[in-house]
């Protein structure tokens, strides 16, 4: 029987070629269940009021209101913060461990700990920068036995903006190193030797061959970093028990009870997520692309 | 003068950002840890962790989320192993489609994805424009929040399964296994579970362990369905104990890097080693 079979696999026929796609029928099905309809969903219910038909009002009060804006705002400007200095914290901790002269047995140990990191996220999380950073934490601790210094005195609050960044930069600047690792690596040893050859130093290497080469990517990684934080929940409510309403925050208490008493108003809320995460992806593969021809 | 010479060979900037980056890695955990230690007044001990293990919600919540981990990885497996060999062999123009689909959750984060499913399955499943009910509301009944529940987590973990797969397809030359394998005879199930799926060994305990990871600690899915894991069981205790939460964190760390350092040995570093070339 599979004999007879066996040559057809290398004939290319058209009436076959319908009968493929059932083979991948399981995953669409499950795609179209499990994501497609939910995201579907609740499209559909932010054009659409309490009795059922359609409506704009629900988006447009996306820009309106002052509740929602504030919370789209807050998790933009915790997403850009984290986003930006975990990047530049992991660019530099990548460049130390490829290109950057450090003894070779050191890149493994980084790249498996910033694997663990990227995904040590969540409640385990907050309860560990609680236990660092806390008011009664092993830093604080620290600070106040021996420099003298309490840093909640001086207006540090864990459970605010700086002290949810703080938090955040544990998983995002690893998921930095992750990514940029392997770009580094692609810079070729002969566009250095060429460089300097022609007389370059090193700034004028970096700043003019190197930096050129890899801004696509280390932007792209950015705004990677910038979707990570922005689609956080779980850390953020752990850690300040949803006393900085972020809008995945504002997202849950909606889930939880209807908030806003107004259905519609929070599908048009979970949209405008959705929509600028598509935007930041979007931008990372085109980054992505963009790089992917200099870095082989 | 020669020491100055040595001196300025040694990367200076790089050991501080590695230092520091070392730091930032260490410190919370190592507070975590100090912090478990200490429930015993000036005594270190591991009374925290004993307290943490006896609670029996301790032990039913774990097991049922690690329950809920290894029927993700079989269900991903079942779903992801045929479709990716499928598209690999018969249907490469769906490739890009497939992709796409497996991307979607990084757009979709998961407190939305529960948002859409909790919308969609609390609802009996009914055929558009009439009365006939398809299924009943899934969140109503245990059984049908655990098809929630793992349905989620596999999505959630699908970006990391398909790719792991696909990579491992890419090494093994799945055509000519294949070829090989129907000259002698085999069928299509025989084919999947007894030549392909061994020579995936490596990339499929990978993404298994990277599902494991993400499922164990979950917390937004199980919370908001309402299922009793380990997640949100962690969650409540903080709320009014200090110790076994700090106790209970410290191992969740450890888990994690269990399961990345037997991913990393497995693939022989080549999670690093794949954008070098």
């Amino acid at each position: 029987m599979a004999q007879i079979t066996f040559p057809a696999s290398r004939v290319k026929m058209p009436a076959s070629s319908l009968k493929n796609w059932i083979g991948v029928a399981p995953f669409f099905l499950f795609a179209l269940l499990f994501l497609i309809l939910p995201s579907v969903r609740l499209l559909a219910g932010s054009f659409t009021d309490t009795e059922g038909r359609f409506t704009l009002a629900n988006v447009l009060a996306l820009f309106t209101q002052p509740y929602i804006l504030k919370a789209y705002w807050l998790s933009i400007r915790i997403s850009a913060v984290t986003a930006l200095s975990g990047g530049i914290f992991g660019f530099l901790l990548a460049y130390s461990v490829t290109v950057g002269g450090l003894p070779k047995a050191l890149r493994p140990a980084l790249i498996t700990f910033s694997g663990v990191a990227s995904n040590f996220a969540g409640v385990p999380l907050a309860f560990a920068f609680v236990a660092t950073l806390g008011r009664t934490g092993f830093i604080t601790a620290i600070l106040k036995n021996i420099f003298n210094m309490n840093i909640y005195d001086t207006g540090f609050n864990l459970y605010s903006f700086v002290g949810l960044s703080l938090t955040y930069m544990y998983f995002q600047f690893p998921l930095m190193v992750l990514v940029m690792a392997p770009a580094l690596d692609g810079l070729k040893r002969e566009w250095r030797e060429a460089a300097e050859n022609l007389g370059a130093n090193s700034i004028q290497y970096w700043l003019h061959v190197a930096m050129p080469i890899l801004l696509p990517s280390i932007l792209g990684a950015m705004i990677l970093l910038f979707g990570n934080a922005f689609g956080a929940y779980a850390t953020a409510y752990a850690l300040t028990g949803g006393a900085l309403p972020i809008i995945t925050i504002q997202i849950g208490a909606q889930i939880r009870g209807d908030a806003l008493h107004n259905p519609g108003l929070g599908y048009a809320m979970a949209m405008g997520m959705i929509f600028i995460m598509a935007i930041s992806l979007a931008g990372y593969s085109w980054l992505q692309h963009k790089t992917e021809r200099w870095l082989r | 003068m020669s020491v100055l010479a040595r001196l300025r060979k040694i990367p200076f900037w790089s050991w501080v950002w590695f230092i520091l980056g070392v730091l930032y890695f260490i410190l919370p955990l190592y507070a975590t840890l100090d912090f478990s230690l200490r429930m015993q007044r000036d005594t270190l001990g591991f009374r925290s962790y004993e307290k943490a293990f006896a609670d029996p919600q301790f032990i039913k919540t774990f097991t049922y989320s690690i329950t809920l981990a290894i029927a993700t990885i079989i269900a991903s497996i079942i779903l992801i192993v045929p479709t990716a060999y499928w598209i690999r062999l018969r249907l490469p123009e769906a490739r890009r489609i497939v992709e796409f689909i497996t991307l979607l959750p990084f757009v979709i984060p998961a407190i939305i994805l529960v948002f859409g499913l909790i919308r969609v399955y609390s609802a009996p499943f009914k055929i558009p424009f009439t009365d006939v009910v398809l299924l009943q509301s899934l969140t109503t009944f245990k059984f049908g929040t655990n098809i929630l529940v793992v349905a989620g987590y596999m999505v959630l973990g699908l970006p990391y399964m398909y790719r792991s797969v696909d990579t491992g397809m890419r090494t093994v030359d799945v055509r000519t296994l294949t070829e090989a394998a129907q000259s002698l005879g085999a069928n299509w199930l025989t084919i999947i579970v007894r030549v392909i799926l061994p020579n995936l060994r490596a990339a499929l305990l990978s993404g298994a362990l990277l599902t494991f990871a993400i499922v164990v600690g979950e917390v937004v899915l199980a919370s908001f369905l309402g299922v009793p894991a380990f997640g949100p069981y962690l969650f409540l205790l903080g709320q009014h104990r200090a110790y076994e939460p700090a106790a209970l964190s410290f191992v969740t760390f450890l888990l994690t890097w269990v399961a990345m350092g037997i991913i990393q040995l497995v693939t022989g570093g080549q999670g690093q080693a794949a954008g070098a070339h």
